[in-house]
């Protein structure tokens, strides 16, 4: 199991797509995790989980807007904005924010994705007020001057540095996806292209800001010990009188046109080690009313690649054939728009990736020929079961799992469905859907490997 | 003063109220020990197990044999090979995973407590059976050869190599835990259950667990299934010597951004100084966000995009590290800038605002790291591994709170010599 974690850190590093948060993206509540939601009058949704074990909140403010809704040739506003948001308002200094939270013993943090921006601080439970306080303010007061916004420029061209440029896994994923996407924006990086946050203005920022900072753009979730009617009084006193932006719109995104041609990208870099293959293909996301084929692609992917010695794959490329050092599969169904299904191989050192990608189509016929095994469903089944009651533990894992269902025009009802749809999954809907895997014309397959000439292959 | 005043009452009666006089120390009648904390609000139990001597267990010429086996723990037991092995644990839904350190080998459990029963038995095979099967152990050697290459071009990977190479040349913690190409490739079966044998040892176990589980359970389960382990073994190791002095070390790869680890010799655990110490690294660099190389390097001149210092505290060797990543045409400007900070700490101290401030903040913030049953196995059995005793809860935030201006000034020469830190960057800085 480690090894395999291993694996996927290096592989997966920030591509935020993994088996590992399949189970995790899977994961919902039971019926006894109490759960309430409630919208006020400027349009902003309240979401309180409790859970009253120890004295602690988290409180986390989600906007219903990310990377992907960007103007076109200014990637990474939206991460921009979210760092720019610590420099302070008129009535708390750059850095204050931070600083008050730390004082309390708090912590606190944001993170943006193509889908949504999200701010959280973790403190105890008797500071919930002085959070709203805080969080509300910023939400329509943030200022920042230019040199502060300069400096910042440069932190995050360091951060992509950093996660991105300095990683060929990294470059590799984010070169995959700009290929996946030929019109969704899903195909520009969440950072932004360097090119692109270097020229990025202070008036830029400050559109997106004012457009999307709004009530009706916000969804707050509060988890912890803490009780549904303080929060709705504390939400009303706090983020009531806040102005909604009447002219904010739903969401909507240019989308795909039917992808007609199956791609291949090689991808080469000195740092290369060890050579792999990954392919995605579009597939249908989570929808609200409609997760039962996302429901099948979730079991199929813990069928095909959920742990080395018992998956489809592993059995077959790793176990049997021994062609493969390690091969897996992955889907995350929770995401705005059509997201990915994909395979990896990594192959055993003598074999080429071009024989590894035949061994990859091999194995998937053969499973599409030969069926579920129903031993194998019936464990899946078990361990999304009991992946439900693990999560239940980490308080924060709940908020995000609520937060990123939601920002994906989930809804709780959604939400909390999704166990028993997994549970309700047939042998008959994951062939169905495995079949997708048989159409390229919707897929990327990435070869990742040293520069030609160099090295073992 | 009132502020002060409200937070501190607040944590006492935190801890009061909550588990903190809820740990039970647990006694089995084959002698062993565990602490425990019931929590029934959630149908699992997370225990936590580890046994001292980790990768430093290694013997000679078999180095990353410990982490070898521990990747086997989970490929087979009893009469299970590893496929069958790997659905048995599906079917229970058992989550078993296994970390090596180099002074300690870590287990992390989760079972149902609808089938606690039947998860104690497999966690008994689990342990006690292990069958080191030659095809599993070839398919995790050919996978830990496989991440050692990457690991060979990875920049933050070579970095941590290189400093602890020329930290302690002489000593295992100067090699990775994983061990070299060269003795992966030559460790064979009989290396494998030597390394089992050097580390499953009952003197030096610890044992920990939170969840829907009593006492009278939890003892006959740590006699069942660890209970028949031997008690023999001696995991305290050699002393290390820290070899490295103060300058830099430029390791060239090309790569746009310089990873840099810096570090000098720390401070003891045991030493009457480690609370001032712990208090100083925080405002040093322990905080992210507001510690002064933060404030510097990152928000003051956006040099990097985080930089930490953390205080290592060994079996046997204690350090002052940290870590930063920064443009090449920065690296150098960014490593200056944290040796005048390293200066200015010495020379000018710490106001007794900042002091103030890292109280509240660390006396506020340990209450809530109690937030859920894995969270509170881990802290539990680390304060067992370091030999405290459970009321070290309650009386840790005194000690912080004991810590004075004047401490932190002595704590300060003492520990932050700006001529002793050295720098290994790995990337192509300029200067």
């Amino acid at each position: 199991m480690r090894l395999v974690y291993h694996f996927l850190e290096i592989y997966f590093k920030f591509s935020f797509i993994t088996a590992v948060l399949l189970i995790y993206s899977s994961q919902t509540v039971l019926a006894d995790q109490k759960v309430t939601n409630f919208v006020l009058d400027n349009g902003l949704e309240v979401v309180v989980i409790e859970d009253h074990r120890a004295p602690v909140v988290v409180h986390s403010l989600w906007y219903k807007a990310g990377a992907a809704d960007e103007e076109r040739g200014k990637s990474g506003v939206a991460h921009f904005l979210e760092h720019l948001l610590f420099k302070g308002t008129k009535k708390v200094k750059s850095g204050e924010f931070s600083e008050t939270v730390k004082k309390l013993g708090g912590s606190d943090n944001a993170f943006t994705h193509w889908d949504y921006t999200g701010y959280y601080q973790r403190v105890s439970k008797d500071r919930l007020a002085l959070m709203m306080e805080l969080e509300s303010d910023r939400m329509i007061n943030n200022q920042f001057s230019e040199d502060e916004m300069e400096i910042e420029r440069r932190v995050v061209l360091e951060e992509r540095s950093q996660r991105t440029d300095s990683d060929p896994g990294a470059l590799f994923a984010e070169q995959r996806r700009a290929a996946m996407y030929l019109n969704h924006p899903y195909g520009v990086p969440i950072i932004g292209w360097r090119h692109e946050i270097e020229k990025l203005r202070k008036q830029d920022i400050l559109a997106f800001y004012k457009k999307y900072y709004a009530p009706n753009s916000a969804t707050l979730i509060v988890a912890g010990d803490v009780m549904p009617f303080e929060v709705r009084d504390l939400a009303e006193k706090y983020y009531g009188s806040l102005e909604p932006n009447l002219d904010l719109n739903k969401r909507h995104r240019s989308t795909e046109p039917p992808q007609l041609a199956e791609r291949k990208i090689v991808f080469e870099d000195e740092r290369v080690s060890q050579p792999y293959l990954i392919r995605t293909y579009l597939v249908p996301e989570r929808n609200q009313g409609a997760q039962e084929m996302s429901a099948a692609l979730s079991v199929l992917a813990e069928l095909l690649g959920g742990n080395e010695n018992t998956s489809v794959l592993g059995t077959a490329l790793q176990l049997e054939t021994k062609k493969a050092l390690y091969a897996s599969a992955f889907y995350s169904g929770v995401s705005y728009d059509a997201t990915t299904f994909g395979l990896l191989i990594v192959p055993v050192k003598g074999r080429t990736l071009e024989q590894a990608e035949n061994d990859l189509d091999v194995a998937i016929n053969d499973f599409v020929e030969n069926g579920v095994d129903s031993g194998q469903l019936i464990r899946i089944k078990k361990q999304l079961r009991a992946a439900d009651i693990y999560a239940r533990d980490n308080i924060f894992g709940l908020v995000k799992s609520y937060g990123t269902a939601l920002m994906s025009g989930l809804s709780i009802e959604d939400i909390q469905r999704w166990p028993d749809l997994l549970q309700n999954v047939s042998p008959k809907q994951i062939i169905e859907v495995a079949k997708v895997l048989n159409d390229k014309r919707n897929a990327v397959t990435g070869f990742f490997k040293r520069p030609t000439g160099n090295g073992d292959r | 003063m009132s502020r002060l005043f409200i937070i501190l009452f607040f944590i006492l009666t935190f801890l009061s109220k909550s588990f903190a006089t809820t740990v039970t120390e647990v006694r089995s009648q084959k002698g062993l020990s565990a602490w425990l904390v019931k929590e029934h609000s959630i149908p699992f139990i997370a225990m936590e197990i580890r046994f001292k001597g980790g990768a430093t267990l290694d013997r000679d010429g078999k180095r990353g044999a410990i982490y070898f086996m521990s990747a086997l723990m989970n490929e087979g037991a009893g009469e299970l090979d590893s496929s069958e092995f790997s659905a048995e644990m599906e079917r229970l839904a058992i989550k078993l995973d296994f970390e090596v350190y180099q002074d300690s080998l870590s287990i992390s459990v989760k079972f149902l407590a609808e089938n606690k029963d039947e998860a104690i038995d497999f966690l008994k095979m689990a342990f006690l059976e292990p069958r080191f099967d030659s095809e599993p152990i070839e398919k995790i050697r050919n996978q830990i050869i496989s991440v050692l290459g990457s690991n060979s071009k990875d920049p933050n990977k070579i970095a941590s190599k290189v400093f602890f190479q020329k930290s302690f040349p002489n000593h295992l913690y100067g090699s990775g835990k994983e061990g070299s190409i060269e003795t992966v490739s030559s460790i064979n079966r009989e290396d494998i259950l030597n390394a089992y044998s050097d580390i499953f040892n009952q003197n030096e176990i610890f044992i920990s667990a939170v969840g829907d589980i009593t006492e009278g359970e939890l003892e006959s389960l740590i006699d069942k299934v660890f209970g028949d382990i031997p008690a023999n073994g001696d995991a305290s190791g050699l002393k290390a010597e820290y070899r490295l002095s103060g300058g830099n070390t430029i390791f060239d790869f090309d790569t746009p951004q310089s990873v840099v680890i810096f570090g000098q010799k720390g401070i003891k655990r045991a030493d009457k100084d480690f609370f001032p110490a712990y208090v100083l690294n925080h405002i040093l660099g322990g905080s992210g966000f507001g510690s002064k190389l933060m404030q510097e390097l990152r928000e003051k001149n956006g040099l990097t995009y985080g930089i930490s210092t953390y205080l290592v505290n060994w079996e046997n060797a204690d350090l002052l590290l940290g870590q930063f990543s920064s443009s090449n045409d920065t690296a150098f400007k960014a490593v200056n800038m944290v040796k005048d900070v390293w200066k200015k700490l010495v020379s000018d101290g710490v106001s007794s605002e900042e002091l103030e401030d890292a109280k509240t903040f660390l006396t506020g913030a340990y209450p809530l790291r109690f937030d859920g049953n894995s969270r509170i196995a881990k802290i539990l059995v680390g304060m067992q591994i370091q030999g405290l005793s459970v009321n070290y809860i309650r009386n840790r935030n005194q000690k912080i709170n004991d810590v004075s201006l004047e401490d932190l000034k002595r704590v300060a020469s003492r520990l932050l010599i700006e001529d002793e830190l050295h720098f290994v960057i790995v990337g192509r800085p300029t200067s």
